[in-house]
C-alpha cells in the first residue's frame, strides 16, 4: 500500500478575474521507505506540491489520500492535527525557535500533542544523539551553526514519528560540506526505513533519491527511478 | 498544550525583552495603582469622618423640642420649649421603654465667658453626670458635674481644653480658679479630654454647669433644648425611636404623631448622609482613575500587536507543527494577561503606599480593603483578556504557508 496516494491533483489560485493554474492533474504514489526527490524549476508548481503534500494547503480538485487518511477536505484544526502527527517538516531555513534550546525545540511537536514532559525530554535526547548533537542539547539555536541547525530540525522532524519527513530545500543555506552532513543523515534515516521526499532544484542534491520526479509548467514531467549508483559519501559521524 | 507549560513559555518570552515588558507594564501599573490611591484615601475620609461622628457618641437618639410658635409667627428649629427635666426624668425610669440605657436632659446656650482680663463667646450646656457617658466625654483633670452639684445648683463648671487654652494660656492649670459666666463667677472643677472638632461642632469648646444652674441661674427658663438618648446597642436604634416617640406623644397627651412637638434624630441619619456624599466622591474619582487603566490597556493591545507581526514566522512554524487555533489565541492571551496582571500587582504595591504615604501627610486612618486588592487583581486580568484577544485572534487566524514566507 502506498503511504501517499496523490491522484487527479489540481491547484487553481484566483486572483481578481485572473485565474493562475499551479498544479495540473498530477497523479502518483510513493511506497512506505522511498526516498522521493520532486525537482523543478521556479514556477514548476513544485511548491505548491510541497504545501499540499505537507497538508498545508488544500487542493483546488483531486485527492490526496496520506497513509490511509484523506487529506484533501479537512478543517484547519485537523489539518494541523495531521501535520503534528503524520508529518515531518525540514524547512530550507530551518525555523527553529529564537533563543531557545535545541532541546526544547525538538520537544515542541509533542508538547502540541500532548507528551508527558518525561517522555519528551527523553525522546528529544534520543533523536538529538542520531543526529550527532548530544553535546549541544541545551545549545539555545542562535549558538549552532547552520548545519547543526538543520541537524535540529531533522531531529524535530523525527519526534512524532511521522508517516514522511518532508523537506524544502533542506540544503539550500548550507554550505557543501555541511550539506553532505545533511544528505547523509537522510539517506541514513532513509536505510532505517523512514520515507522521505524531499523538494529542490538541484540536482545534484535530487541525485542522492532513489526516485525523482520532475514537475514542469503545474504537470509531472518525469519519474524515474534513479538510475546512478547512489554516491557514496564519507560516513559521517 | 498545558497552561502551566504555556505560562512558563510566554514568561521566558516576556523576559527577552525587558525593556519593553517593562514599559507595557508601566501603564497598568500607572492605572490600577492610580485607582487604588483613590479608593483607598476615599475609604481612609470615610472612616475619618465616621469615627469622629461616633466619638460624639455612638447608638445616639436626639430628642429635640419642635418648634415654638408665638401668634402665627414660627420660630427657629429647636427654640421650642416643650421638653423639660420632668420629661427626661420620666423618659429615664419608665418601665415601658426597654431599649435604652442612658438619659442626658441638656441645655445649651451660648453666652460670653471671661476669665481676668480674657473673654469669649462659646457654647455653655447644662448637664446632668449621665452627659459623660452619652456623649463619650471623659475627664482630664479634676472631676465633672456630679448629682450633688446638679441637686445643690451648685457654681462648679468645668470647661474644655480649648477654653483653657485661649482664657488661661496653654499648658496652664486652671483648677481652682473662677470663671465668668454672664457676669457670674464659677469655680472650675474639671477639664474635659481633647476630641477634636468635627466640622458641624467643637466639644473641646464648651463649657459645661450643672442643669439646674444653667435653668435657673443663668438662663431663667425651665425646660430643655436636648435630650441626649442612648440607646442599648445599635440595633435597637428604630425600636427605641418609636418607644421614645410614642411615650412622649403620650405624655403630651398628643394623639397625632404628625403634631408632635419635638423630634427625634438619630447619629446613624447624620452618619447615612455623611458616608452617601464620600462613597459617591469616591466613586467619582476611581472612575476618573479608571481612564488611565483604560489608557495602560490600549498599550497593552498595542504591544501584543507588534509582538504578533514580529513573530509572524514563529506562529507559521507552530502551526506548521500541529498547533491548533485554540492553543494559538491562548498562547497570546496568557502572555498578555501575564503582562497585565505583573502590573495589577506592582501597581496595587504601588497604590497602597502611595495612599498610606499620603494618609499620613494628610493625618488619615490608613486602611486596606480586601475588595481594593481584589479589584486589582480582578480588574488588571480582565483588562489582559480583553485588549489581548484582537492580537491573540489575528495570530490565530494567520495562514501557516504565508506565515513561514514572512520576511
Amino acid at each position: 500500500m502506498n503511504i501517499i496516494e496523490v491522484s487527479h491533483l489540481s491547484k487553481i489560485y484566483k486572483n481578481d478575474s485572473v485565474e493562475t493554474v499551479a498544479l495540473l492533474d498530477v497523479s502518483f504514489g510513493v511506497k512506505k521507505g522511498e526516498f522521493l526527490a520532486i525537482m523543478g524549476a521556479s514556477g514548476s508548481g513544485k511548491s505548491t506540491l510541497m504545501h499540499i503534500l505537507g497538508a498545508l494547503d488544500l487542493p483546488t480538485s483531486g485527492s490526496y489520500i496520506l497513509d490511509g487518511e484523506d487529506v484533501s477536505k479537512l478543517s484547519e484544526d485537523q489539518l494541523a492535527d495531521i501535520r503534528n502527527r503524520k508529518i515531518g517538516f525540514v524547512f530550507q531555513a530551518y525555523n527553529l525557535l529564537p533563543r531557545t534550546s535545541a532541546l526544547k525545540n525538538v520537544m515542541l511537536p509533542m508538547a502540541y500533542s500532548g507528551v508527558q514532559l518525561a517522555g519528551r525530554v527523553k525522546k528529544a535526547e534520543e533523536l538529538l544523539k542520531i543526529v550527532g548533537l548530544s553535546d549541544r542539547m541545551y545549545h539555545t539555536s542562535n549558538q549552532l551553526s547552520g548545519g547543526q541547525q538543520q541537524r535540529v530540525a531533522i531531529a524535530r522532524a523525527l519526534s512524532m514519528t511521522p508517516s514522511i519527513i518532508l523537506a524544502d530545500e533542506p540544503t539550500g543555506n548550507l554550505a557543501t560540506t555541511q550539506r553532505d552532513e545533511i544528505i547523509e543523515i537522510f539517506q541514513k534515516l532513509n536505510r532505517d526505513g523512514h520515507t522521505i521526499v524531499i523538494i529542490t532544484h538541484e540536482p545534484d542534491i535530487a541525485e542522492h533519491a532513489k526516485r525523482i520526479i520532475t514537475l514542469k509548467d503545474g504537470k509531472i514531467d518525469s519519474d524515474r527511478v534513479n538510475g546512478k549508483k547512489l554516491k557514496k559519501l564519507k560516513l559521517w559521524n | 498544550m498545558e497552561l502551566t507549560e504555556l505560562v512558563k513559555e510566554s514568561l521566558s518570552t516576556l523576559a527577552l525583552n525587558k525593556l519593553r515588558t517593562g514599559l507595557a507594564t508601566l501603564g497598568i501599573i500607572i492605572g490600577i495603582g492610580s485607582v487604588i490611591t483613590l479608593i483607598s484615601l476615599g475609604q481612609s475620609g470615610q472612616k475619618s469622618v465616621q469615627n469622629q461622628i461616633e466619638s460624639l457618641g455612638s447608638n445616639l437618639l436626639t430628642v429635640e423640642p419642635g418648634s415654638a410658635s408665638s401668634g402665627f409667627v414660627r420660630e427657629g428649629f429647636g427654640s421650642g420649649t416643650t421638653l423639660t427635666h420632668a420629661d427626661a426624668n420620666a423618659l429615664a425610669n419608665s418601665s415601658e421603654i426597654t431599649t435604652i440605657s442612658t438619659v442626658s436632659p441638656e441645655l445649651a446656650r451660648r453666652a460670653q465667658v471671661v476669665a481676668g482680663r480674657n473673654n469669649e463667646n462659646t457654647q455653655i450646656i447644662g448637664v446632668t453626670p449621665t452627659y459623660a457617658s452619652v456623649h463619650k466625654a471623659s475627664i482630664a483633670s479634676g472631676v465633672f458635674i456630679s448629682q450633688r452639684d446638679v441637686d445643690a445648683s451648685t457654681k462648679n463648671v468645668v470647661v474644655g481644653p480649648d477654653i483653657v487654652t485661649n482664657l488661661f494660656g496653654e499648658g496652664s492649670n486652671p483648677l481652682g480658679q473662677t470663671l465668668r459666666i454672664n457676669g457670674i463667677a464659677f469655680n472650675i472643677v474639671g477639664v474635659t479630654e481633647s476630641k477634636g472638632g468635627t466640622g458641624f461642632q467643637n466639644p473641646d469648646t464648651y463649657v459645661y454647669v450643672p442643669l439646674t444652674t444653667a435653668q435657673s441661674v443663668l438662663f431663667g427658663v425651665n425646660y430643655l433644648s436636648t435630650i441626649s438618648v442612648e440607646a442599648k446597642n445599635s440595633n435597637v436604634m428604630t425600636e427605641a425611636e418609636n418607644q421614645i416617640g410614642y411615650f412622649l406623644l403620650a405624655r403630651h397627651k398628643i394623639n397625632d404623631p404628625t403634631q408632635a412637638d419635638f423630634s427625634i434624630l438619630s447619629q446613624s441619619d447624620i452618619l447615612g448622609a455623611v458616608s452617601q456624599v464620600t462613597s459617591t466622591f469616591t466613586s467619582l474619582l476611581a472612575g476618573i482613575a479608571a481612564i488611565s487603566l483604560l489608557v495602560g490597556g490600549i498599550g497593552i493591545m498595542n504591544i501584543m500587536l507588534v509582538t504578533v507581526t514580529e513573530r509572524t514566522r514563529e506562529i507559521g512554524l507552530r502551526k506548521a507543527l500541529g498547533a491548533k487555533r485554540k492553543t494559538i489565541i491562548t498562547q497570546f492571551i496568557v502572555e498578555a494577561i501575564i503582562l497585565t496582571a505583573m502590573g495589577g500587582i506592582l501597581g496595587m504595591f504601588f497604590g497602597l503606599g502611595a495612599s498610606f504615604i499620603i494618609s499620613k501627610i494628610i493625618n488619615l486612618p490608613f486602611t486596606v480593603s480586601f475588595s481594593s486588592i481584589l479589584l486589582a487583581i480582578g480588574v488588571s486580568g480582565a483588562t489582559g483578556i480583553v485588549f489581548g484577544w484582537y492580537p491573540a485572534q489575528i495570530a490565530a487566524r494567520m495562514q501557516p504557508i504565508e506565515a513561514l514566507r514572512y520576511e
